[in-house]
């Protein structure tokens, strides 16, 4: 039973990470129906520069805050460099460019900080709790709730603000978008923002436990995008749930069968979605009446 | 109020506006009014920021707005109705409602909101439903309501006949024809050319990216060339 429970703490802690990776993908599939293979290094990026920014001697804080901006400002130069410039193109090959953008972006990180792999200190130490014969880090309640009010902030910018609707009507319709008065290029840009801020809040959250390196992106992007399709693209509570999910079957296959598994499960979860119900748990059916 | 003079477009290397000019003044309705593939969307896209002019210019309200881009035509009062597939269709048809307001965030836009379930009962009746769910006509209605929540000073309406049953095309033009009373000037292009022009105080008639005749819409309905060509009579 404490076994169990400690596969439970482990998958919602890395689950809780999958699922701020996908709300990220959701955002911006929302306001352009691109899904942002890129989404993964904003992740790195965000645990990365905290690093380095914490060594050169600022405060854990400010580090983290710097680095969540620093990201989003990549985010907008993403957006403003290679997505706009391509306007008009499909989604599968604004869904390239972005598979491209993330390679640049691992080769540039490699050069400004190092091959090496780093973290920092725990937010609030790293004496465990002990729970019922399993223990759980302090940083993994962080991660958790972290998630948990990244989630209820998106959520409600989407269904309770006029500007959350606006990025929901760019990705339905542009023109239309555009013909009620909606500056689409600011909330192309706002909406890159936004996910690469989200992204690398996880990298901030979870670097004191998985450590980073130039290159975690790649796995963190995949395994998101296998939230996000499980739950339904498109979804934030979908993402949410998809997350925590994949987090789980991947601390239970990893414990009960065998750590080889692990990265399998995420992709035979992708796999099985896809055949037997390709709009996810929480994704809608489109209707449209033509 | 609105004044567009030689204005020249292009798709690509292919030119498809030939240098229009017409004029529309405060409180008329006017119409344009030709064939399927004569440039009059195309026209209206220019006017709304969409489609880039490569000569010539546009006037509204003394503002040269050329080059303006499109959220600075709504804000300042010149908003499209486009057709009506142009409705956002995962959003609610109160959430459509809203974004057509969307630069507003006073109280005006509840009370424009009324208005607008006013004009078009059907569309409070649905108001919770996903508007992708609405029929042609609901959907025309919707688009043009939308447009409403802008605050036009002009209405620039896009084949707000397309699809739709006779009985429901005088409903959306006495619709249109009722704006006058509100103040909104509005210029409506169309294929549906007696339709238009029997509720219009001038008219345009374009062919292959030209304007052939300019003239009170009353002339044009009696003008043998647009009897023949446009009327089918």
């Amino acid at each position: 039973m404490s076994e169990f429970l400690q596969f439970v703490f482990s998958g919602l802690t890395v689950g809780a990470v999958y699922a701020l990776v996908a709300l990220g993908f959701t955002i911006i599939y929302n306001a352009s129906s691109v899904v942002n293979f890129a989404q993964g290094e904003f992740v790195m990026l965000g645990g990365m520069a905290t690093v380095f920014i914490f060594d050169a001697g600022v405060p854990i804080w400010g580090a983290a805050a710097l680095a969540i901006l620093l990201t989003a400002t990549i985010g907008i130069l993403l957006n403003k460099l290679a997505i706009e410039p391509a306007r008009g193109a499909s989604v599968v090959n604004l869904i390239i460019i972005t598979i491209g953008a993330s390679i640049f972006l691992r080769g540039l990180a490699q050069i400004v900080f190092d091959k090496q792999i780093h973290r920092f200190p725990a937010f609030s130490g790293d004496t465990p709790f002990n729970i019922a014969g399993a223990t759980l880090l302090p940083q993994s309640i962080w991660v958790l709730f972290g998630a948990a009010a990244v989630f209820i902030g998106l959520y409600a910018f989407f269904t309770r603000t006029l500007m959350g609707k606006a990025v929901l009507a760019t990705a339905n319709n542009r023109l239309a978008a555009r013909l009620v008065g909606i500056n689409t290029n600011f909330i192309m840009a706002l909406s890159f923002a936004l996910s690469a801020a989200v992204g690398a809040t996880a990298g901030v959250l979870v670097t004191p436990i998985t450590l980073t390196s130039y290159d975690i992106g790649v796995m963190l992007a995949l395994k998101g995008f296998a939230a996000a399709m499980l739950g339904g693209m498109g979804n934030p509570f979908g993402a949410l749930v998809g997350g925590l999910l994949i987090g789980l079957i991947e601390a239970t296959t990893a414990g009960y069968l065998s750590s080889d598994y692990k990265d399998a499960a995420a992709f035979i979860v992708i796999l099985l979605t896809l055949f037997v119900m390709p709009q996810g748990l929480f994704g809608q059916k489109s209707m449209e009446r033509v | 109020m609105l004044s567009v003079n030689g204005l020249r477009t292009r798709y690509g290397r292919i030119e498809v506006l030939h240098g229009i000019d017409l004029e529309v003044h405060s409180g008329e309705i006017v119409t344009l009014v030709g064939a399927n593939g004569a440039g009059k969307t195309t026209l209206l896209r220019c006017l709304s920021g969409i489609q880039p002019v490569t000569e010539g210019t546009i006037h509204f309200r003394g503002d040269n707005i050329t080059t303006a881009p499109s959220y600075a035509r709504v804000k300042q009062g010149l908003v499209q109705a486009p057709e009506g597939r142009q409705i956002f269709t995962n959003l609610s048809v109160e959430e459509n409602l809203r974004l057509g307001a969307y630069q507003y965030r006073d109280a005006r836009v509840d009370k424009d909101l009324q208005e607008a379930f006013a004009l078009f009962p059907i569309l409070r009746e649905k108001r919770n439903l996903p508007a992708g769910g609405l029929s042609g006509g609901q959907q025309q209605m919707l688009a043009i309501a939308r447009a409403l929540m802008g605050r036009p000073m002009c209405l620039l309406l896009d084949e707000p006949s397309l699809g739709l049953a006779p009985i429901l095309v005088d409903q959306i033009l006495e619709t249109v024809k009722s704006l006058k009373e509100l103040d909104v000037t509005v210029f409506v292009v169309e294929q549906n050319a007696f339709a238009a022009l029997s509720i219009a105080d001038r008219g345009y008639v374009m062919e292959t990216g030209q304007i052939l005749m300019a003239a009170p819409a009353n002339d044009l309905l009696a003008d043998d060339r647009v009897r023949e060509a446009y009327l089918g009579v």
